[in-house]
């Protein structure tokens, strides 16, 4: 029987019923990898291990238990090399494990293997990483978007029922939504962010990617927990996240931005988020307009918080403890230069030449300070809108994948993918990316931005639109059955 | 021309916590390189600091002893510069908002006493260390130091010459000790410092433009290095050149200063808010706690020991000047209801003995359970004052036990009287023409006979027991 394209649930309930068998389920996984060598949506994988636990599974509570999981190779795992898809860490191997994969391997899971990403989580399509594109399986050389790329593409493709991704800036819900699947950014603190290797530490959020909100909410309720080794890691009880899927949505008050400019959008997109509009409303919903007045400076805010910090969480690797280090350097300066210059591809460069730019004496306050408080206005405006509606909702992207090289030499339309998205890392706000329709036979996704710790909310409102519609059916194979 | 100096202090003051600032890693001192370095403190992709609330309560004691302002919200920045003991790449330092506010420490100087104002005191991760000598042509990393707490207090530029950027300093270290917030040691880098020097013309308002002298870790090197600092600008401004404002290294071997880097070679540390700690707030509880169980300081202690144990205010001051010497005096003080006794001992011997070898009393074999000892043999009249006198030199050089030192040497003060008799009998037997002389009246002489006896019995006699046996032979 094909595992191809079963989400978590139904693994769960095969393994249940004996219809598979722990080993059988991860060594067709395997098999699976393999077959769609050509996605190249892992760097490293985890073979042996997954099989060793796979035989010797003996907690059978848990949702998870058995369950085959793909882990973005920016998450520490212990003993297992994670590059975070730079050359930099390329023979990287931690001694420890990150909370979030200690917590999913406790449930029972099964890491397969790490996912390939944009080198240290920086990009929009997976072009960055160090080692090679990903493949969107939607169609021949798109970009699966990024940065969590081969995790999405991973999950697209029916080789993994879910994965771990992060999110800085879109970096779950925009690949989610050019590869067809459900994507969430939990609300920043509800996940440790001990073991995750940092781009920007204010912004960076964990999450599940998996082919339905039901299952997201399945991983979010292991994901989570609070975590003393990261102080910004929120101290509140997590809630059973499955509990009120089912819940009506009769009576919600979905807000519709009205500084989000539709019109500049490609049309086919437009058409899509006007019919997923009218779909809740057939369910119950009501749309009411909001004003969000600061969300325009979104983008640039955001482009001068995450690299200055990135520019600063990236000087550690400098050749002298761990990772690459340049050979036959002449002096200490020049071991940190060309280590440095041969460890780091462009964007990374890029990002830590503006962080370092934002943040140099003399220009802090114009920049870095300012962003702060442009940021401050921006969590305003989302306090306000939450006094008017229950949820916010958005198309995720511009548009759906696009071919690989296309927007290449021009940074700026690159950071344009992530015009919708921002916004709730900016103001720590969870959020989520559904499929809600298709452009040029290319899958596009909806977003929806719940309130501070509203997982529940936007996890129910995404639940009740895939309990009516078969958008989250669709695989590039065709339908699922 | 005269010149008037100006200084300004920033001392950092390792703090005595347990486990590093940001980490469990331990913060013990000489243990083998890099053995001390858990992920945190190696700067492992992924890892995050957490801060260590103990090393907060320490700096607000410090806060409370020099009457500042305690900020009850504090925050973290980064401190952004590449060197290979830096595990991070940046140091996480207070810049913002300190734990420690505004404020102020008297020192004694040759006029009397001065206030000095300290601007700040904020809460930092120390580096490793850097190790060039020992591997040729590489250099290596020892993290065990990295991410220990450290206390850095800065003063306002209100000190006027070496003398009193060293009583500055002694202060501060006075103040740490008695807190037991730092061990004070400064051989081990436990306290280090950097000066700012500058001068100008005396009566000037404005501040010449300052060098800053780099990391020196003793009273000694303080001083030389200030003083060989001002002599350079002297020479510079009285040249018709102007000083450059630099950071300085004093080399103690050469006793000068040269110069690391200028201004424009200076890095731009790019401080900003660190993002991965919260702010830490203080509660008024904690606070009222530390307030209610602040360590007795040294004006305290004087005040006390001169109106409840009566000793002389010139005594009190010795006692209380030195945290070790007044823990010994208040152990020996336990044993013994002569505190006068106690006091004189350390004021007398064992300041003659610090002044001889020219050293703390932190560096002395003296513990002061074994001080304790000597006293209490003393009183209870083992031994005398004249043996106790030998057995606290004996001391000073191993270290030994009192009792055993008493014991090994045989310095068990003789108190049986039918010896002690016997002794003095033969003494008078000995010498008729000075008993002659004596009972003539020449009184003068039983100090003689005292003597005799004394050496005879290689001073452990009781002298009590000996003048009234004498008194009672002699009549």
């Amino acid at each position: 029987m094909s595992i191809r394209y079963k989400t978590i649930k139904e693994l769960s309930y095969m393994l249940k019923n004996k219809e598979i068998s722990n080993k059988e389920l991860i060594e067709e996984t395997f098999k699976l990898i393999k077959d769609n060598q050509y996605l190249n949506s892992f760097i490293t994988l985890n073979k042996e291990k997954a099989l060793e636990k796979a035989s010797n599974i003996d907690n059978t509570s848990s949702l998870l238990s058995g369950i085959p999981i793909a882990q973005k190779d920016l998450f520490c795992t212990k003993d297992l090399r994670t590059t975070c898809g730079s050359n930099m860490l390329s023979d990287f191997i931690p001694p420890y494990s990150a909370t979030v994969i200690e917590n999913l391997e406790n449930a029972g899971c099964i890491s397969v293997g790490k996912t390939n990403m944009d080198e240290f989580a920086m990009g929009s399509s997976n072009e960055t990483s160090f080692f090679g594109n990903v493949l969107n399986p939607w169609g021949e050389n798109l970009v699966p978007g990024g940065s969590s790329g081969g995790s999405a593409s991973a999950v697209a493709a029916g080789l993994v029922p879910a994965a771990t991704g992060t999110d800085t800036g879109g970096s779950i819900r925009q690949p989610a939504s050019l590869c067809g699947i459900s994507g969430l950014k939990p609300t920043y603190g509800r996940i440790s962010r001990w073991g995750m290797i940092a781009f920007a530490s204010s912004l960076d959020q964990a999450g599940p990617m998996a082919r339905t909100a039901e299952d997201c909410a399945i991983m979010l309720n292991e994901m989570c927990s609070h975590d003393p080794k990261d102080t910004t890691s929120i101290d509140e009880a997590v809630p059973d996240f499955t509990a009120t899927l089912d819940e009506s949505i009769k009576g919600l008050k979905i807000g519709i931005v009205k500084e989000f400019d539709l019109s500049r959008l490609d049309n086919a997109v437009v058409k899509v988020f006007e019919e997923t509009k009218r779909h809740y409303e057939s369910l119950g919903a009501e749309f009411v307009e909001i004003s969000l007045p600061n969300i325009s400076l979104s983008v640039p805010t955001y482009y001068v918080v995450a690299p200055a910090e990135c520019s600063s969480n990236l000087s550690r690797f400098d050749g002298v403890k761990f990772g690459k280090r340049s050979m036959d350097p002449i002096n200490l300066e020049d071991l940190y230069i060309k280590t440095r210059s041969e460890g780091f591809g462009d964007e990374v460069k890029r990002r830590i030449l503006i962080g370092s730019y934002v943040l140099s004496a003399g220009f802090y306050d114009a920049y870095y300070k300012k962003a702060q408080q442009v940021r401050r206005l921006i969590k305003n405006d989302f306090d306000e809108a939450y006094k008017l509606v229950d949820v916010i909702m958005s198309p995720t992207t511009r548009g759906a994948a696009f071919e690989a090289g296309s927007k290449g030499s021009d940074p700026i339309q690159m950071y344009l993918e992530d015009l919708f998205t921002i916004p709730a890392n900016l103001a720590g706000l969870p959020a989520l990316s559904i499929p809600n329709g298709m452009v040029d036979s290319k899958p596009v996704g909806v977003q929806l931005i719940g309130n501070f710790l509203e997982e529940q909310k936007i996890l129910q409102v995404a639940h009740s639109f895939q309990k009516s519609t078969d958008w989250h059916l669709k695989t590039p194979d065709g339908d699922k059955a | 021309m005269s010149w008037e100096t100006v200084i300004g202090l920033e001392i950092h003051v390792q703090l005595s916590t347990k486990s590093k600032l940001f980490s469990g890693g331990s913060t013990g001192f000489g243990a083998e390189p890099n053995t001390h370095v858990d992920l945190i403190d190696m700067g492992l992709p992924g890892v995050l600091p957490v801060a260590n609330r103990d090393a907060f309560f320490k700096a607000i004691r410090f806060g409370l002893a020099t009457n500042a302002e305690i900020n009850q919200t504090s925050t973290f920045d980064r401190k952004n510069y590449f060197y290979p003991d830096l595990p991070k790449g940046y140091q996480i330092t207070q810049m913002a908002m300190p734990i420690v506010g505004k404020g102020s420490i008297r020192i004694e100087t040759d006029n009397g006493e001065k206030l000095i104002n300290i601007t700040r005191a904020h809460l930092e991760e120390d580096a490793g260390k850097s190790i060039h000598d020992l591997f040729e042509g590489e250099t290596g990393v020892d993290l065990n130091r990295a991410g220990t707490p450290l206390l850095e207090i800065v003063s306002e530029p209100e000190i006027s010459n070496a003398q009193e950027a060293v009583a500055y300093f002694k202060a501060i270290r006075q103040i740490v000790t008695f807190l037991d917030i730092c061990d004070g040691n400064m051989a081990q880098g436990s306290m280090r410092c950097d000066v700012n020097v500058s001068i100008r013309k005396s009566g000037d308002k404005e501040l010449g433009t300052r060098a800053e002298i780099k990391n020196i870790n003793s009273f000694k090197f303080i001083e030389r290095a200030i003083n060989h600092e001002i002599a350079r600008q002297i020479k510079i401004i009285e040249s018709g050149d102007s000083v450059v404002q630099e950071t300085r290294l004093y080399d103690s071997i050469k006793n000068e200063t040269r110069s690391m880097r200028s201004k424009e070679e200076a890095n731009d540390y790019r401080y900003f808010p660190c993002p991965d700690l919260l702010p830490v707030v203080i509660s008024d509880d904690e606070l009222n706690e530390i307030k209610n169980n602040l360590p007795e300081l040294p004006k305290q202690k004087i005040k006390r020991y001169v109106n409840e144990i009566n000793l002389d205010e010139s005594e009190a001051k010795i006692i209380a000047a030195s945290k070790t010497m007044a823990n010994i005096f208040e152990e020996a003080c336990k044993k013994t209801k002569d505190s006068k006794l106690v006091a004189k001992w350390l004021v007398g011997d064992v300041s003659a003995l610090l002044n001889k070898d020219n050293i703390d009393i932190e560096e002395s074999n003296l513990s002061s359970s074994n001080f304790a000892k000597l006293i209490e043999r003393i009183t209870d009249d083992t031994i005398s004052g004249k043996i106790a006198k030998s057995v606290l030199e004996e001391v000073w050089i191993s270290g030994d036990d009192v009792d055993k030192i008493i014991e090994n040497k045989g310095l068990v003060q003789i108190q049986d009287e039918t010896v002690l008799e016997k002794v003095a009998q033969s003494i008078i037997d000995n010498n008729p023409s000075q008993v002659k002389a004596y009972k003539d009246g020449k009184d003068k002489l039983f100090g003689f006979f005292v003597g005799q006896v004394m050496k005879e019995t290689q001073g452990k006699a009781n002298p009590k027991s000996v003048n009234e046996i004498l008194n009672k032979l002699l009549k």
